[in-house]
């Protein structure tokens, strides 16, 4: 199964990166060329076995529903390219 | 005083021989002289890191049985490790301007011990890379040849340490990032058990991969660093929650029968005679020193490159989402609606591997081809940590090379992503599995350092260290240093 150019266009906005038409190409070639050499996984017989997610079997911890942060909206806003009035700002999204 | 252990460095210190300030000093001079030539830093800081020295000098000088043996020595952070008040790049155009206002746990950690912050160390992007070809910042050149590459992701680290421009360095590793660049540039190198050393603070590429460990001249150095890296920090939801453990309490015991399990898989075709050379007069050394070999098998292996190409990819599309040039990091300077902005943003701001494995990542991930790509490499992964908790039963450590070639020239791979992630075919199943691993130097070839790789079981880093240790007892390669960089 190989990629197509409007595969790798719909892969590209679903990832929210920007590809310009002129390197489309050369972006499905190479995302071709691994997906290739991934290819072989398809030929193991993984009947019955359990997906395997983490390395260490361990459940979440659950901790007291408290508040264990202080507040550091400055410190942390001080690093965001725009911010105004304690807001990030981004383009306008609602109308 | 360049080439002395952590533990001589700590005595010279504990004794008042030399002063942590003086001992700063003489490795950030050598910074300056030879990092324009290297690349192994991309952020240095005198004035930071004689501070902490002087502090540490004040800890030293009111002593106490309190005080850490590592209080006073320098360090070099790998730049995915964030730093208050220091940039953390991650290698990439998308972070090259952001100070990270909090610690990472590990950063905190060596803080705590009284540890010098000298600089934070050159990487592949977002740590995907085996050459460091990848970073933003140029790539680092290998000191024991700077045709070639330090290896990958560490490799500013790798660099930095073999260079001698820093007693010991942190790193990461996912798929090989601490072992492979620890090979190529002749250093010891430990991968922890996952879990056992918190991520908090840690750029996170895969998560249920991701590691950090020491890079260190020695398995003796590596044994004190991870004394103060690893512990439990409830801020990683993933730390595990064990009591702790002196990592240097078995270092002295001798190698008298000890099973070392040679994996058929990883002494076939693929390495180089050079390297083969120098992993079996290794494996031979440890017969001397009292250890038996026998052949073990890993039979899915040369599945985990393939599997951790889904999985990798898969995690990192997810991690790096975060990225969209609204809380941090790079924003595109001209856009137009908040998708175009975004879309832009990180356009401008990843590099060509790393946009390569979020669109990897994406498409394993989407709707129709999750079940054939992300959910047959986890039963994959299954299989192939299996092998190796069948082959632990007739073995309690296994050896083998830790990259198939010493290090590689620059641009002999970076053109075929395939073929540069094949140089983590040794690494990658230790990640997949979760277990521990630590490259050693046990050789040359072609005058460039050879690393042999060492597995244990889960939580078997005391046993690792003392077989790595016993090994440097009895070679010196471990002592070599590349030539024209002594004082």
């Amino acid at each position: 199964m190989s990629l197509s150019l409007d595969d790798v266009s719909r892969i590209a906005r679903l990832a929210r990166i920007e590809i310009s038409p002129a390197e489309t190409e050369h972006t499905r070639d190479q995302l071709n060329h691994i997906l290739a050499f991934v290819e072989q996984l398809q030929a193991v017989d993984t009947t019955g076995i359990e997906p395997m997610a983490h390395a260490v079997d361990v459940v979440q911890r659950l901790r007291p529903d408290a508040v264990t942060e202080a507040d550091r909206r400055d410190a942390f806003q001080a690093i965001a390219p725009e911010t105004e009035a304690g807001l990030y700002l981004v383009p306008r999204v609602v109308e | 005083m360049i080439n002395a252990s952590l533990k001589e460095l700590g005595a010279a210190l504990a004794q008042k021989r030399i002063s942590s300030v003086e001992l700063t000093t003489l490795f950030v001079d050598r910074i300056e002289k030879l990092n324009p030539t290297l690349n192994a830093f991309v952020t240095v800081d005198r004035d930071k890191a004689l501070a902490a020295a002087r502090a540490a000098d004040q800890k030293l000088g009111a002593g106490g049985t309190a005080l850490s043996p590592l209080c006073g020595i320098p360090l070099a952070h790998k730049d995915i490790f964030c730093t208050a008040g220091w940039r953390t790049t991650c290698g990439s155009k998308m972070l090259a301007n952001f100070v990270s206002p909090y610690d990472a746990h590990v950063v905190e950690r060596l803080n705590d011990a009284g540890m010098v912050l000298l600089g934070k160390c050159n990487m592949d992007e977002f740590a995907m890379g085996s050459s460091n070809e990848t970073s933003f910042f140029g790539p680092v050149k290998n000191p024991w040849n700077p045709a070639c590459v330090p290896g990958g992701s560490s490799g500013g680290s790798a660099a930095a340490v073999a260079a001698r421009l820093a007693p010991a360095a942190t790193g990461t590793d996912t798929g090989g990032s601490i072992r492979q660049p620890a090979a190529l540039c002749g250093l010891t190198g430990l991968k922890p058990t996952y879990g056992v050393v918190s991520r908090y603070g840690m750029i996170a590429f895969a998560s249920s991969l991701d590691q950090g460990g020491p890079m260190a001249k020695s398995a003796e150095d590596c044994a004190l660093l991870l004394n103060a890296m690893a512990g439990f920090d409830a801020r990683d939801s993933t730390s595990l929650e064990r009591p702790a453990e002196d990592y240097c309490r078995d270092l002295e015991k001798p190698l008298q029968g000890l099973r070392i399990g040679l994996p058929k898989e990883f002494f076939g075709e693929g390495m180089d005679a050079g390297v083969r050379a120098a992993v079996e007069a290794a494996i031979a050394e440890y017969r001397k020193l009292g250890a038996t070999t026998v052949e073990v098998s890993l039979p899915n292996s040369s599945l985990s490159v393939p599997a951790y190409y889904v999985i990798a990819p898969a995690e990192a599309s997810s991690n790096l989402s975060r990225f969209d040039g609204v809380r941090y990091g790079h924003r595109a300077a001209e856009y137009g609606d908040l998708n175009d902005m975004y879309a832009k943003s990180r356009a401008e701001g990843f590099g060509a591997e790393v946009k390569r494995r979020i669109l990897i990542g994406t498409y394993v991930l989407s709707h129709g081809y999750y079940d054939a790509y992300y959910l047959k490499a986890q039963k994959i992964r299954r299989l192939i940590a299996a092998d190796f908790q069948e082959a632990f039963k007739a073995c309690d450590v296994i050896m083998g090379p830790t990259a198939p070639s010493v290090a590689f020239k620059f641009g002999e791979k970076s053109a075929d992503p395939v073929q540069m992630y094949l140089s983590d075919i040794y690494t990658i199943a230790v990640n997949l599995a979760g277990l521990p691993g630590l490259s050693i130097p046990c050789g040359f070839d072609k005058q460039l350092p050879v690393g042999l790789q060492l597995i244990v079981p889960w939580f078997g880093e005391a046993k690792m260290l003392n077989a790595a240790h016993q090994f440097q007892l009895a070679t010196d390669w471990h002592r070599r240093m590349p030539a024209g960089l002594e004082a």
